[in-house]
């Protein structure tokens, strides 16, 4: 036990001694939690959009200076015929036009109703959409109001945002980066970190030692699941006091699965360094097969719900998927633990199952 | 002196598949000897003293080192070995007190006696002064001393040095060899493999393996009176002529 006490302790000044590596370990959460929360973010926010009304009209005016008022929007341009929102469009100035026809006041009276249009640019099309929502939002609100006052009577469609009332990015962002960061540490930095001592070649003379070759990996692991704990902890303080994400749910239950995760993380490092002779290799296998898909396919950027179902399979075999669907039912949702054990059940079995194959595979290279 | 066999293999043999690396070789060797262990790349060197280090276990064949059978007792077997290998062996990150602490502290020495036998270390290859330097910022010579100095710091039996002077200046590997003669002298058997012919003179016995097999095995002397050759160098092109086996 002493042995190990002197290996973790090792480790410790590999880590602590590579400035570099440990100053990029402990600010990236931070600089991905402000990159995506202030720079990234896909929130809607004074959007420039222009109102088309072929006449000066009291109704659209009113409409105008509502979605102006708010933050999501600021009207730049005034448009009165159809024949301008083309240049308007493609000189970039606005991304949003609210078409208004010809005495939009009076027909709003008329029993076969008035129309409206909103032209988007589409070219992003998830942001075109939230454009159209918000819109419609505001104008739907309008038009409640003026039916509530007496006016035209109209049908008002009420949509509610549960668990993130205010709709920020932050929500969903947070536990993507949580889920991402711990792999890369955990799996990336473990896997490199033994695949350094295979290419130096310490570990040979560690192997012909009589430590046992547990010792040697599990005291490896040591120092970068301390690290993921305190980069864990920075997230969480990070969301709470400067995102204003709160912990909604219980503390001890988040933890409790991002151990699991972590675990989970740590063995797969052990496989792919038990795979790997080159640092390069153990890159590029962490790099192409851990981090691509998990940005890509966990539902950390993009909704699982919507991929096609080969995606939506590979998706199933990445932890960061499990984990970070937990993480927006405890700490997003604030539910408890019981509604989440699906996802604890399955990164515990694949913390198991990684486990075992990454010591099988580490004793049989030995033989 | 009488004579003690620290390193006996009988018949050793390790087949990957078809392939069989190493085919049936058997030696013995004595306590204090500097045993040279030759051949060209891909001759299954590695593999064989692999087998005696407890790292892989012979296919058939039965061999003991340090009196512990290499196929059950390899445990034992590591607590009374040293071991360097052709690349570089410490950690560059770690201090000199730092490495010789751990590795000591690998075979479970105490550390009394770790503090003591360090000082006595460095002190010895004139080093005290760099006691808390990294070991990256030594010369190349001076970590090859260093680490054949911490192989054997808990003065195993036997120490396998695979490849040691790699890339070391001619006079570093004089001074290199003397340390292995102090070593041997102090009782600890040499168990050396080298590519550079020069070094093979220096050992007290060599064996040659040529495609798996050990085709000679005598001292320097009798080897090239055998051979009819000036050097080593010719005893070791006539044998490896006559391999089959690329690399």
């Amino acid at each position: 036990m002493r042995e190990f006490g002197a290996f973790v302790k090792k480790e410790f000044y590999h880590i602590l001694r590579d400035r570099r590596t440990m100053l990029i370990v402990l600010v990236m959460p931070v600089v991905l939690i402000v990159l995506f929360g202030f720079a990234l973010s896909t929130e809607v926010r004074n959007v420039d959009i222009a109102i088309l009304s072929p006449s000066p009209d009291p109704t659209v005016r009113q409409i105008a200076d509502r979605l102006d008022a708010s933050e999501y929007f600021t009207v730049t341009r005034w448009l009165d015929t159809p024949a301008r929102i083309d240049e308007a469009m493609k000189s970039g100035e606005v991304q949003l036009v609210v078409a208004f026809g010809q005495h939009f006041s009076g027909g709003m009276f008329s029993p076969d109703g008035v129309q409206m249009q909103m032209i988007v640019d589409a070219s992003d099309a998830n942001m075109a959409q939230s454009y159209t929502s918000y819109a419609s939002g505001i104008i739907a609100a309008f038009a409640g109001e003026m039916a509530g006052a007496g006016g035209p009577q109209g049908i008002l469609s009420q949509v509610q945002f549960l668990y993130n009332p205010q709709m920020k990015s932050a929500y969903n962002f947070v536990p993507g980066i949580m889920g991402l960061i711990m792999m890369l540490i955990c799996a990336m930095m473990t896997s490199i970190s033994i695949v350094r001592e295979k290419e130096t070649g310490t570990m040979e003379v560690l192997l012909v030692s009589p430590v046992r070759p547990i010792y040697i990996v599990v005291s490896k692991m040591v120092p970068y699941f301390v690290l993921s704990c305190i980069n864990l902890a920075t997230i969480l303080l990070l969301s709470v006091f400067v995102l204003d994400v709160p912990v909604a749910g219980s503390l001890a239950a988040l933890w409790l699965v991002s151990l699991i995760y972590i675990i989970a993380n740590l063995s797969l490092g052990l496989l792919i360094s038990t795979m790997a002779r080159q640092q390069v290799i153990a890159l590029m296998f962490s790099g192409l097969l851990l981090m691509m898909p998990t940005m890509l396919l966990s539902g950390m950027i993009f909704p699982i719900e919507s991929m096609p179902w080969p995606l939506r399979g590979i998706s199933c075999l990445l932890p960061a998927r499990w984990y970070i669907t937990a993480v927006r039912k405890l700490m997003i949702q604030g539910l408890p633990m019981l509604f989440a054990w699906k996802e604890t059940v399955i990164l515990a079995s694949m913390a198991v199952v990684l486990i075992g194959a990454s010591l099988k595979k580490l004793n049989n290279r030995l033989e | 002196m009488e004579r003690e066999t620290v390193i006996h293999a009988e018949e050793l043999t390790k087949r990957f598949g078809n392939f069989t690396a190493v085919d049936r070789i058997s030696f013995d060797v004595d306590r204090g000897e500097v045993f040279g262990f030759l051949g060209a790349n891909g001759a299954g060197k590695t593999t064989a003293m692999r087998m005696l280090c407890g790292l892989s276990r012979p296919t058939s064949g039965t061999g003991t080192v340090a009196g512990f059978d290499i196929a059950r007792q390899y445990e034992k077997i590591k607590r009374n070995i040293g071991y360097m290998s052709q690349k570089f062996s410490l950690y560059e990150d770690l201090k000199v007190w730092e490495n010789i602490r751990l590795y000591a502290g690998i075979y479970g020495m105490k550390g009394a006696e770790i503090a003591r036998k360090t000082d006595e270390l460095l002190e010895r290859l004139d080093f005290a002064g760099e006691r808390n330097t990294m070991v990256r910022k030594l010369p190349l010579g001076w970590k090859q001393k260093l680490a054949f100095s911490v192989s054997i710091f808990h003065d195993p039996a036997i120490v396998f040095l695979d490849e040691p002077t790699g890339g070391v200046d001619p006079y570093t590997r004089r001074q290199f060899w003397e340390m292995i003669y102090e070593a041997a002298d102090r009782g600890i058997t040499v168990f050396v493999t080298t590519h550079y012919m020069d070094e093979a003179e220096y050992c007290d016995r060599v064996s040659i393996m040529v495609d798996g097999r050990i085709d000679a095995l005598d001292t320097p002397h009798n080897l090239k009176e055998r051979f009819g050759a000036r050097s080593m160098e010719e005893v070791f092109h006539a044998l490896a002529r006559k391999a089959e086996r690329k690399e």
